[in-house]
């Protein structure tokens, strides 16, 4: 009995001499949202088309909601958003929902409420050529969410929009999370995933290299926690020597500690009294823990 | 099943409406018609033959040039251009399958070929029926030519899949479609007659010619309407040789069809094989 709504298991592609995707295995619990990082080239897309079943796995095993990938039980449950989709320019926002609500079986007079929910509604008898580029990923949303997908796939969904419709896009994501849906999208945009995710999986060189939440992956990479103290041009010499770090910019020290060790570090700090002017803590930004976990990590050298 | 086919078919009118590709084809189909019917069928009132017949036997080559020429360019991006867009990963994630993709593909683009054929050839029929050179017989030639014309076109739409399908790339399937359109419609003839006239032993217009006509649907189809008309006197060239051919004339329509299926059932096989 396996009826999550997607099972990886040691999946691997390969194309040519390129292992696109190597030995990935994840589960994903309903009304997840989970968030599929990686640089461009880590095999996300890949992964994402073997899921749909438009790509055949040289190895392991998909299950979508128990069935197999590209079978008529996945597709039907399944919906998907592929990255910089272009509907056809002569076409309407409410003749390409009508065509995806037939594709998919669904009531092509439902399917349009959904343009509602996007925001699409005053512009749905205007053609999508006129559309702009946030207007266009809205209906590719929209067209994702007929006959109320139990999986729905999305790719690099916000790239190239503006700030305030990727807030407006993923107040829509999790709305559809509400109801049980699960969500995978990918990004290589982390700081915007952050706070919009339940999970995160991340993939290097088509590796899986990470799964877990934003905690777990903060506690496993174990990255030091960045302390900078400020003093004067006169007192920065003397907090160096005294906390062991180094001067930057004249009148800064900067040190790193271990996060079980910040405490202690601050105490320290602290003890310094009127030496100190100020403190700046800095945990290690999520770009960190995904350098760290992707391998690239090659800066954060421990000496000055 | 049929209702997936038919939002595609319902689709592919819409866009041909919405791009004005059926007025486009609608209006050269009839410029050319009425310039041939009143100004080529002139001289042949001597004949005693019915003015609207030898306007559908002048219309019948026409066919043979711009038909195919219009199929190849409905059809040509019919799997590349969907390719390019990126939407033919969203359809293929879709319950539907790649065979009835294309099904409503065919059928949305032969209505669309079907509807300028009947508007643009219609009229130049109603023009020369309303001038009282048309008899009843000669309605029944335009409606034959009407029809199996849209059959040539739709042989011509599988071809243009099968070279979309082939090349997935909307540019080189379009120079493949002009390529394909110069080869099978006018260097094809040209070939034939080549041959003919180098070959002295007669063994090749005996043997080869009817059936070498047989597999091209462009002269396929002139054959048949030819034959059909009894015109192979009033045009000659070609035609003549119906009366030699080694097969009834109607096997020419059988040809056009199996071209189409063949055509169809490979486009269908590399679809089925492709990752958009």
């Amino acid at each position: 009995m396996n009826e999550k709504p997607l099972s990886l298991q040691a999946v691997v592609k390969t194309f040519a001499d390129l292992r696109a995707v190597d030995e990935v295995g994840f589960d994903l619990e309903p009304g997840e949202r989970v968030a599929l990082a990686g640089h461009n080239g880590a095999g996300k897309t890949t992964l994402l088309k073997m899921i749909l079943g438009l790509l055949r796995p040289d190895g392991g095993s998909i299950s979508v909601l128990g069935a197999p990938p590209g079978s008529a039980a996945a597709r039907a449950a399944t919906a998907y958003l592929p990255e910089a989709v272009a509907f056809h320019k002569a076409l309407t926002g409410e003749e390409v929902m009508r065509f995806f609500a037939r594709l998919k079986g669904e009531d092509p007079t439902k399917a349009l409420a959904l343009l509602e929910r996007v925001g699409l509604a005053e512009a749905r008898r205007r053609r999508v050529g006129a559309y702009s580029k946030g207007m266009r990923q809205r209906l590719g949303l929209a067209q994702a969410l007929i006959g109320r997908p139990r999986l729905v796939l999305l790719d690099e969904p916000t790239s190239g929009l503006d700030p305030i419709s990727r807030q407006q896009f993923y107040e829509i994501i999790e709305e559809i999370a509400a109801t049980g849906s699960t969500i995978l999208l990918s990004s290589h945009a982390l700081t915007e995933i952050e706070a919009r995710t339940d999970r995160i999986v991340i993939l290097s060189r088509g590796r899986l290299v990470a799964n877990g939440t934003l905690a777990e992956l903060r506690q496993n990479a174990r990255l030091p926690i960045r302390l900078k103290v400020q003093g004067s041009t006169e007192t920065a010499e003397e907090i160096a020597t005294r906390l062991g770090g180094c001067r930057i910019n004249g009148r800064s020290v900067e040190l790193f500690c271990e996060p079980n060790d910040k405490v202690a570090r601050l105490a320290d700090i602290a003890a310094l009294g009127s030496l100190v002017r100020d403190v700046d803590v800095t945990p290690p930004s999520l770009d960190d823990i995904y350098r760290h976990f992707s391998g690239a990590d090659k800066t954060r050298a421990s000496s000055c | 099943m049929l209702s997936r086919v038919f939002a595609v078919t319902g689709q592919e009118i819409r866009i041909g409406l919405r791009n004005r590709w059926i007025l486009l084809s609608a209006l050269i189909l009839a410029a050319f018609s009425l310039a041939l019917a009143l100004l080529g069928s002139a001289p042949a009132g001597t004949l005693g033959v019915d003015r609207m017949t030898i306007t559908v036997a002048s219309l019948a080559t026409l066919s043979v040039y711009l038909v195919p020429l219009i199929a190849l360019l409905l059809a040509f991006d019919a799997v590349s251009g969907e390719i390019d867009r990126g939407t033919l990963l969203l359809i293929f994630s879709c319950p539907i399958s790649r065979g009835e993709f294309l099904a409503g593909k065919a059928l949305g683009h032969l209505f669309v070929l079907s509807l300028a054929l009947v508007v643009g050839y219609g009229a130049t029929a109603a023009l020369l029926f309303a001038l009282g050179s048309g008899s009843a017989q000669s309605l029944m030639d335009f409606a034959r030519l009407v029809a199996t014309s849209a059959l040539l076109g739709f042989a011509f739409l599988t071809l243009g899949y099968l070279l979309s399908a082939l090349s997935r790339q909307t540019s080189t399937a379009a120079a493949l479609a002009i390529g394909v359109w110069l080869v099978m419609v006018v260097l094809y003839d040209l070939a034939l007659l080549g041959i003919l006239v180098a070959d002295t032993s007669n063994t090749f217009a005996g043997m080869v010619l009817p059936w070498a006509i047989l597999a091209n649907p462009a002269d396929a189809f002139r054959l048949f309407n030819l034959a059909a008309l009894g015109a192979s006197d009033l045009v000659g060239g070609m035609a003549g040789i119906s009366d030699t051919l080694p097969f009834p004339p109607e096997a020419a329509l059988l040809s056009l069809l199996v071209f189409a299926a063949v055509m169809l059932t490979l486009a269908t096989a590399i679809v089925r094989r492709l990752t958009p």
